[in-house]
């Protein structure tokens, strides 16, 4: 079957989709964008999360046909979806310059899933207590267990991004 | 393998007449995972996102009537009030990425007796609103599970609503697992106190092939808070009902040993998440929450 969605701002067809396919797969495999990882392939570890219609989920757990006329936004929109947001001109998104800031990238399999994820909480919720960086967090997996380094960062772009305002 | 995608619901249940062996999905959560390691491949996969009303809820004086697709996400935003077992269930569930997608009719319609769902809808009691081309019943939510992983509906009817009572007095829901997010319960256990109409109602989640309910320990608390006059007075539970009460709840159980964990941790710790639970209910009625809810 053919899918149509918006992935980043930009729109993207793509054709041939076995019906059983997850949006995971299409996104890396038809439409070149490998940003979002593939692991645990049933929602455990949350290095696939994606926005699908702006709310964090699992790519692996999406059928590709539920995709069809959604908006998607990947790692590797992450930064024009931060410029959208603020106005402001910077290369990265204030996660992604936190996580390098920090140390917060060991091996980096978790890392697009995690920013993703963050960047969603600091939208919603400028000031997070540690208590809400942990939850919004909890379903993002990092085996080289860098997780101190990881709520480093959070603060980090959540403390930035309070002063740039 | 064919995708169905409905815009609304007649056209859903249209779609399901016609083809009985099509698997709704909703969230994906339990249904994708099956495909992805290739446990499952359904002849036609039937997708539920595009009906809306599914994803809609409504209250009325006694009950909310929760569309089957509401994500877990919004229960614990919009339903805490109306129905704090579920809510505060809900948020056990997965993680943010899965409460987002995850739905009630999800959890039904995988009939798990790990369901967290299930549990909080046996304390608050419940009916399943199933439907299909050839019409809608209404089905107990107890009557609804039949066996692990199997419920009640016919192979054209779908999960369109939940009934839900909305809670007359303080609700809890607890849950083992080896840590706070992406846990499948151990346990499970959820009591509901019902002050309008002097009953409290239990749930077991993950101890018997089905969830169920602790229906000889319900009977139990009943009569001990009848007799006492503890629902006017608000007095301290005795421990030594609070006890009973426990045992009979771990005696409702039915468990097996799995890789979770063994029948006999099961059974002790629904004895205990029993006693804890009700200890923090009672509290919650002591204190005027419950009591001070409107009386019919």
């Amino acid at each position: 079957m053919r899918v149509n969605m918006t992935v980043n701002g930009r729109p993207y067809e793509a054709d041939d989709v076995w019906e059983g396919e997850s949006l995971l797969y299409v996104l890396r495999e038809r439409l070149g964008l490998p940003g979002s990882k593939n692991a645990c392939e049933q929602g455990e570890c949350g290095s696939c999360t994606v926005r699908l219609d702006g709310v964090p989920v699992c790519a692996c757990l999406v059928a590709a046909g539920q995709a069809e006329g959604c908006e998607v936004v990947t790692v590797e929109g992450l930064a024009d979806h931060a410029r959208q947001r603020s106005g402001q001109v910077a290369p990265l998104a204030p996660v992604q310059q936190a996580f390098i800031d920090s140390g917060a990238v060991q091996c980096g399999f978790c890392t697009p899933g995690l920013l993703v994820a963050a960047d969603e909480l600091l939208e919603r919720n400028p000031d997070p207590s540690d208590a809400d960086i942990r939850e919004a967090l909890s379903g993002n997996l990092c085996r080289c267990t860098g997780y101190e380094k990881i709520l480093d960062a959070v603060r980090l772009a959540a403390a930035r991004t309070g002063e740039a305002v | 393998m064919d995708f169905l995608r409905p815009a609304g619901w007649e056209e859903a249940l249209a779609a399901k007449a016609e083809h009985p062996t099509a698997v709704p999905i909703a969230g994906g959560t339990d249904v994708m995972v099956e495909i992805n390691f290739d446990h499952r491949r359904p002849e036609y996969l039937l997708d539920l996102t595009r009906v809306a009303e599914l994803a809609e809820w409504e209250a009325t004086d006694r009950t909310v009537r929760l569309g089957a697709g509401v994500p877990y996400t919004r229960i614990i935003e919009e339903l805490r009030t109306e129905l704090p077992g579920l809510a505060l269930a809900a948020h056990t569930v997965g993680s943010p990425q899965i409460r987002n997608r995850g739905t009630v009719g999800g959890n039904l319609g995988a009939a798990s007796p790990a369901g967290d769902a299930h549990p909080a809808l046996l304390a608050a009691g419940a009916e399943v609103e199933v439907a299909s081309v050839r019409g809608t019943r209404l089905i107990p939510v107890e009557e609804f599970f039949t066996g692990v992983k199997r419920h009640a509906l016919e192979p054209d009817e779908l999960i369109r609503a939940v009934h839900i009572r909305r809670a007359d007095g303080p609700q809890q829901f607890s849950k083992v697992g080896t840590r706070n997010a992406m846990v499948i319960a151990v346990c499970a256990f959820a009591v509901a106190l019902h002050p309008r109409t002097r009953t409290v109602r239990t749930g077991i989640g993950s101890a018997a092939p089905t969830p169920v309910r602790a229906h000889e320990a319900e009977e139990f608390l009943g009569a001990a808070l009848e007799e006492g006059g503890f629902w006017d007075s608000g007095a301290p539970l005795e421990p030594s009902a609070v006890r009973r009460f426990a045992e009979l709840c771990a005696g409702a159980c039915r468990p097996i040993d799995d890789v979770r964990g063994t029948a006999a941790y099961r059974r002790r710790a629904v004895g205990v998440m029993a006693r804890r639970t009700l200890g923090w209910t009672w509290q919650a009625y002591r204190e005027g929450e419950g009591r001070t809810a409107p009386c019919a």
